[in-house]
């Protein structure tokens, strides 16, 4: 991996003594991930070009040591690009040995470490994760010129389109301090990865270095997510390892937590009129003890813990990360014991049998059934209605006709990568009228939010009400009463 | 004289006698330490003070609940308190009715006078004559209770006896674990005496017959014993014959019988007591009033001392009448016996007038195969180990048996219809739900029992994301009889330049005694899992479908490889190989599993080559050059930079090399056109595995196939080693170095005879051995470096090997389940471990 950071100051060659280090030599430096190589390809009074090439130990990349944010078992901690394309390693390096130059102090002249010189510096592999215009984002409000040209992933295959690589050039009349200050920052950000753990020291180092340039920066909240990633659950590593194991798809995966309300704001909205429709329906009904089946990080559960007219509140999801992520949210942790017994918290999966969620006045499966593949909805079925059997479920699902009215979705487009398929009105009331049949519930469909003339709601509920069997006297078959014991 | 005192082997055992009466000394004498919970030891547990009187409360707590645990095990207790309160014998009783045992006492009948004498012998007693007294009164006015608080068996024992006394345990009578068959089981027969003898000849009965030509007793020249479900008598048309010969059977040891609702029912009318007269009862009454009275009052004895059900074959069977869930196996009880009789009532009648059942052999999990009948249905079908046996003979339908444990089922049609029933004999549909599964299959155990591996553990950290990725990402379970077992690589290889090579594979293998070895080119890319159903017949039977899917092609975490259409169509395009190759005739079967490769690589594994493998390569192709092109122009003003130049260039030239070996694995695909199989075992068909065929079978199929449809499938090469031939193994090594340095993946080495059970350990499978190219992929393109090659070989492949035993044993578990047609969990749960199992932490490298 490589950076160039020419100057046309002049003299040029003013850059070595910025830089400390002589134009004229080779100059190599010992550091725990690799060695650091500082030397001139050019050094002329009109152009100066100073070249910092990081040989990262590959021992260190074999033994696999952890040194990732990511430290899992999957591949990627030992093929990775850290041989050759600019992250955190090449910034820590870049501190490391022009650390006199990032402090901005110069001993001999220190009014040239102060001025702004005329700048060119070139990241030829810069990993750059979102869009291709992220790097101009970052930094053109701070007075660069940016050419980003994106890197082809494979010129074999043309149809795979482009890396996540940019070739960068920056230029500009730049103070060098707040230059490499600016890098050491950003191209983690870019990266959106570390090669070390991240912790409380990194806030300090995030403040120190962005002194000047970052307090005002349009993008500083991004900057400061990125720089301060936290390290993922063990539950999602092992995911990880499933998912690489099996050659899948990772991209297939849908990202953690891109809800509805990550999107435009009528979705946002109807997130919050879906759940408030949903608990003015269980309170209608009566229920007082109600499960939310796939209840993610707890959405739905914290309204109904507001609520006392529920005594007994179950929320079930088939993660266990995202119910680890909602015990938090709910602060289980710190509830009061009269509180926390209202609440009960395990990991089932809707498509089996799960006799803890028998005897409950309600189920609730919200925006959970368009997840599962059509012909596990059987099993669903089976589960919920068959034998968890409470006297009340409530079904809401998108109505993919209403797609239509979202701008920028496209044709065909579903609400949610992971959505398997969305009901149409049609559809959801044969599906709906044919788990009536089947189990003994009667059903009523309503919509929730802002309905549109022809397309309808954008979500449709179906609210199903247990058909009790006559209960007979037991039939004189049944007169177990006066059995015997076996023995004796 | 010697007192003997019977004890069932599981009970609930009360030792009643005030404080002295030398109760502890007892217990010790005749049961172990472990069987005794003594309430004194309990106070002492809970408050360090075995007098302590405030802590009685406490310490009941504790004996109860121990004996519950020791009970639910199905293990005696023995309780030594006084027990000289009906209060305190309730609780006990209550515990034992909870699980289901018998209630028993043993009472010290000894004067108080010798009472007080051992108290006041005793230090840690501080209590005096009052107390004794007083106890002594307290047991006396309440032991005549006994029988009243439901304790129907009781011991005492005078001063006298208790040191002659000998305690003998008795079996219960339902347990004939001791009778290890074979049996065949019959279903409910009601008085078609003509249809039993026709079945009991069937399975090869010879029948003796009395001087009036009567059948009086039936036995199997093989020593076969056959097994009533009761339900012998009432509607049909000759109960009395029917009891003839049940009677002479069992009395002959021919046979065993369980009751029946029906014999419990007529023994009540026989006993003049007062009961509806429904149900075909009249018919019996009325055909026995024919018979001696002597006959009468001798069957009428017999069916009132019918046990309810029978525990058999080392506990592997159990027959009753109307079925039992696995708690009630071998117990004793009021409810235990209803269930038997009645089976699970829930109080509720259909339209047609008759008890509502709870289908408790959906959610049956247990180890025993349970028999049964009382509930007719048209064809006896196997649920969750379970079956009915009752096909409706008397209502014109057949009369069935089940050869144990062949698990044959025999049955012969009825002569005629003898008795309308009250509802259709079609069981409810929603009675049957074979593809559901229980959220305790897969997250309530702790691992799988294997014929391979033994038990197979599963850490709850490694189910709970393994149930999200089923649960989400799986096709149907039904479907997903086998996910693949993942392959160790060899050791890593003393050869110079290589991390690993072919030597390290023949040397295990014959480290393991194994005589000759497969070599087969191992393809890069994706595993693969065909389970393909001749029709879709065959797949509603076989995999529960519900829809129009006749098989599917599934990754290593059970996800569809294609969606859709194009799932069908490569489906289709498979069977019909299959069928053209006249696999499914030859096999005797109407479906198949086969594990293969799935290619290009690229076909399934974009993401991961875009994600992962091609950004590695771009980043090195955007930076080298450049890093390279400063260096020259360094060099060229003077500056010595050229060892860093010669490093450069070689990482260059690696990651050049890195990106050659992926993209061999890369070629585009259009629907399916470009992509193929690579088939190399058969899995399972119908009622056969076939792990224990040499692998030149399973490849002489896959190259039927390939003849069959070369577009689609491709062939497997390999060669074959003798190990003890250096010739041989040489030969192999230069056939595995030919194919990678063609840019092969490398080779799997597998002993030729495949699955040797012969062999107390079974080795691994199978090991791989890597190209050195291929491996770039793996661990990097540097990692031929001579420092970094040196760190790689001490690569340790230990837990890998044992990962991969298990999860072979697992497979191979799974699907002789599934050719056993064992239930759904059965098999979901191999599948379901293998899954978690591939979430242990573990270098993926490997």
């Amino acid at each position: 991996m490589i950076l160039t950071i020419t100057t046309t100051h002049t003299p040029a060659t003013d850059l070595g003594f910025l830089l400390h280090k002589h134009p004229d030599r080779a100059q190599s430096f010992d550091l725990s991930v690799g060695t650091a190589h500082v030397f001139y390809p050019e050094a002329t009074e009109e152009r100066c070009t100073a070249a910092l090439l990081l040989e990262v130990d590959a021992l260190e990349l074999a033994r696999g040591s952890g040194r990732t944010t990511t430290s899992d078992f999957t591949l990627g901690q030992y093929v990775n690009d850290r041989p050759y394309a600019a992250s955190s390693l090449l910034a820590s390096a870049m501190k490391r040995v022009f650390s006199t130059a990032v402090a901005g102090t110069l001993k001999s002249n220190q009014a040239l470490a102060d001025s702004a010189l005329p700048l060119e510096i070139r990241i030829p592999a810069l990993p750059c994760r979102g869009s291709s215009d992220f790097a101009r984002q970052l930094f053109a409000p701070l007075g660069w010129e940016v050419v980003a040209t994106a890197v082809p992933l494979d010129p074999e295959f043309p149809e795979w389109g482009d890396s996540r690589y940019l070739d960068l050039t920056l230029t500009g009349t730049v103070r060098l301090a707040d230059a490499l200050s600016q890098l050491y920052v950003l191209l983690p950000v870019l990266d959106d990865a570390k090669h070390y753990w991240v912790g409380d020291d990194e806030i300090d180092k995030l403040v120190r270095h962005g002194e000047g340039w970052l307090e005002a920066h349009p993008l500083r909240d991004a900057i400061a997510r990125r720089y301060l990633a936290h390290q993922k659950g063990l539950v999602n590593q092992a995911l990880d390892r499933l998912v690489e194991a099996g050659g899948d798809d990772p991209e297939a995966l849908p990202p953690e937590a891109t809800p509805a309300e990550d999107l435009p704001q009528p979705r946002a909205r109807l997130a919050w009129t879906r759940r408030d429709a949903i608990v003015a329906e269980l309170k209608a009904l009566g229920v007082r003890s109600v499960a939310d089946v796939g209840c993610g990080d707890g959405a739905l559960l914290r309204p109904l813990l507001a609520d006392a007219s529920f005594t007994r509140i179950v929320g079930t999801d088939v993660s266990a990360t995202a119910l680890a992520r909602g015990a938090r949210r709910l602060h289980v942790d710190g509830m009061s014991e009269r509180q926390a017994q209202r609440l009960t918290l395990f990991q089932s999966s809707a498509t089996y049998r799960d006799e803890r969620l028998e005897g409950l006045d309600a189920v609730v499966l919200m925006e959970v059934i368009e997840h599962l593949d059509l012909d596990r909805l059987p099993a669903l079925e089976s589960a919920i209605f068959g034998h968890a059997r409470p006297e009340f479920v409530i079904v809401s699902t998108p109505n993919r006709e209403y797609n239509a009215l979202y701008q920028g979705m496209a044709d065909g487009a579903l609400r949610h990568p992971d959505h398997r398929w969305e009901f149409t009105r049609d559809e959801f009331t044969d599906w709906a009228t044919s788990v009536w049949q089947n189990y003994g519930y009667r059903v009523s469909i309503s919509g929730i939010g802002d309905a549109d003339p022809t397309l309808g709601s954008p979500t449709q509920m179906a609210v199903f009400s247990r058909v009790d069997p006559v209960q007979d006297a037991a039939a004189e078959d049944a007169g177990a009463q006066d059995a015997t014991e076996d023995v004796a | 004289m010697t007192r003997r005192i019977e004890i069932p082997e599981l009970a609930m055992v009360m030792l009643i006698g005030i404080s002295g009466s030398g109760k502890s000394t007892f217990a010790a004498r005749h049961f172990l330490g472990t069987e005794v919970i003594s309430s004194d030891a309990a106070r002492g547990l809970v408050s360090d003070d075995e007098n302590d009187q405030t802590a009685t409360a406490d310490a009941f707590d504790v004996v109860h609940y121990l004996a519950g645990k020791r009970l639910a095990r199905g293990k005696i207790a023995v309780i030594d308190a006084t027990n000289i309160q009906p209060e305190a014998r309730k609780s006990l009783v209550a515990v034992a009715r909870e699980h289901d045992v018998l209630p028993v006492a043993i009472i010290f009948d000894v004067p108080e006078k010798v009472c007080l004498e051992r108290t006041l012998e005793r230090d840690d007693r501080d209590f005096g004559a009052q107390v004794i007294k007083r106890q002594a009164a307290t047991m006396r006015r309440h032991l005549k209770g006994l029988a009243r608080e439901g304790i129907r068996t009781t011991h005492t024992l005078s001063a006298d006896d208790i040191d002659d006394a000998e305690v003998v345990r008795t079996k219960l009578y339902n347990d004939l674990r001791h009778e290890t068959g074979p049996f065949d089981v019959i279903g409910d027969v009601h008085g078609c005496r003509a249809e039993l003898e026709t079945l009991l000849g069937t399975l090869g009965y010879h029948i003796t017959r009395d001087e009036d030509g009567r059948a009086v007793d039936a036995a199997h020249p093989e020593g076969r014993r056959a097994v009533l479900v009761g339900d012998l008598v009432d509607r049909g048309p000759d109960t009395p014959g029917v009891l003839r010969l049940a009677t002479g059977m069992v009395g002959a040891g021919h046979a065993f019988v369980v009751s029946g609702n029906h014999e419990a029912k007529l023994v009540r009318a026989l006993s003049r007591k007062n009961v509806t007269v429904s149900h075909g009862l009249q018919d019996s009454l009325d055909q026995l009033a024919q018979q001696p009275d002597e006959f009468v009052a001798e069957v009428r004895e017999w069916m009132d001392g019918l046990i309810s059900h029978y525990v058999l074959d080392g506990g592997s069977l159990v027959v009753s009448h109307a079925g039992l869930i696995e708690k009630y196996h071998g117990r004793a009880s009021g409810r235990v016996r209803a269930f038997c009789l009645y089976g699970d009532t829930t109080g509720e009648t259909d339209e047609y007038g008759l008890p509502v059942r709870y289908p408790w052999a959906n959610e049956y999990r247990g180890k025993a195969m349970v028999l049964y009948g009382h509930t007719p249905v048209p064809t006896a079908e196997w649920v969750n180990n379970t079956m009915c046996l009752d096909t409706g003979c008397v209502f014109g339908g057949s009369l069935t048996a089940l050869r144990y444990p062949e698990r044959e089922v025999v049955s012969i049609p009825a002569e005629r219809v003898y008795y309308e029933p009250a509802r259709p004999l079609a069981p409810p549909v929603e009675e049957r739900e074979p593809g559901l599964l229980d959220i305790d299959d897969v997250l309530g155990t702790s691992g799988v029992e294997t014929a391979l591996a033994g038990r197979v553990s599963v850490r709850p950290e490694n189910a709970a994301p393994a149930l999200e990725v089923m649960s989400r990402f799986a096709i149907s379970p039904s479907w997903l009889i086998y996910l693949p077992p993942t392959m160790a690589p060899v050791e890593a290889s003393a050869v110079e330049g290589v991390l690993e090579h072919p030597t390290e594979a023949f040397s295990a293998f014959r480290r393991h005694k194994v005589g000759r070895v497969v070599c087969e080119e191992k393809h890069m890319g994706s595993r693969a899992v065909v389970v393909i159903a001749r029709n879709l017949e065959a797949a509603r039977r076989r995999f529960a479908e519900r829809g129009e899917r006749t098989g599917v092609v599934y990754t290593r975490t059970g996800r569809e490889f294609f969606a859709g259409k194009l799932g069908v169509e490569l489906v289709r395009r498979i069977t019909a190989t299959a069928e053209s190759a006249g696999l499914f005739d030859e096999l005797g079967t109407d479906w198949l599993a086969l594990d293969a490769e799935l290619l290009p690589w690229s076909a399934k594994a974009q993401g991961l080559l875009r994600a992962q493998y091609a950004q590695v390569g771009a980043a090195a192709r955007a930076s080298m050059p450049v890093a390279l092109a400063a260096l020259d122009v360094a060099s060229a003003r003077g500056v010595d930079v050229d060892a860093l130049r010669g490093r450069v260039a070689g990482r260059d030239a690696n990651a050049q090399l890195f990106v050659d070996a992926y993209r061999r694995y890369c070629w585009p695909v259009d629907g399916l056109e470009g992509v193929q199989l690579a088939v190399f075992q058969v899995l399972a068909a119908e009622g056969a595995t076939f792990e224990e065929r040499e692998h030149a079978w399973h490849m002489d199929i896959a190259d039927r196939l390939v003849a069959a449809n070369g577009d689609l499938f491709r062939t497997t090469r390999r060669t074959y080693a003798a190990l003890d031939s250096d010739e041989e193994c040489a030969a192999a090594s230069a056939w595995w170095e030919e194919l990678t340095a063609a840019g092969g993946e490398g080779m799997v080495v597998k002993p030729a005879l495949n699955l040797d059970t012969s062999r107390p350990q079974p080795t691994q499978p199978g090991l791989k051995v890597r190209g050195r190219e291929y491996l770039r992929i793996i661990y990097g393109p540097d990692y031929l470096d001579a420092d970094h090659l040196k760190t790689l070989k001490n690569r340790s492949v230990g837990r890998k090997r044992s990962l991969a035993a298990r999860e072979y044993a697992l497979g191979i578990e799974g699907l002789r389940r599934t050719a056993a047609g064992e239930p759904l969990w059965r098999v979901h749960e191999c599948a379901f471990s293998v899954l978690a199992l591939e979430s242990e932490p573990m270098d993926p490298r490997l």
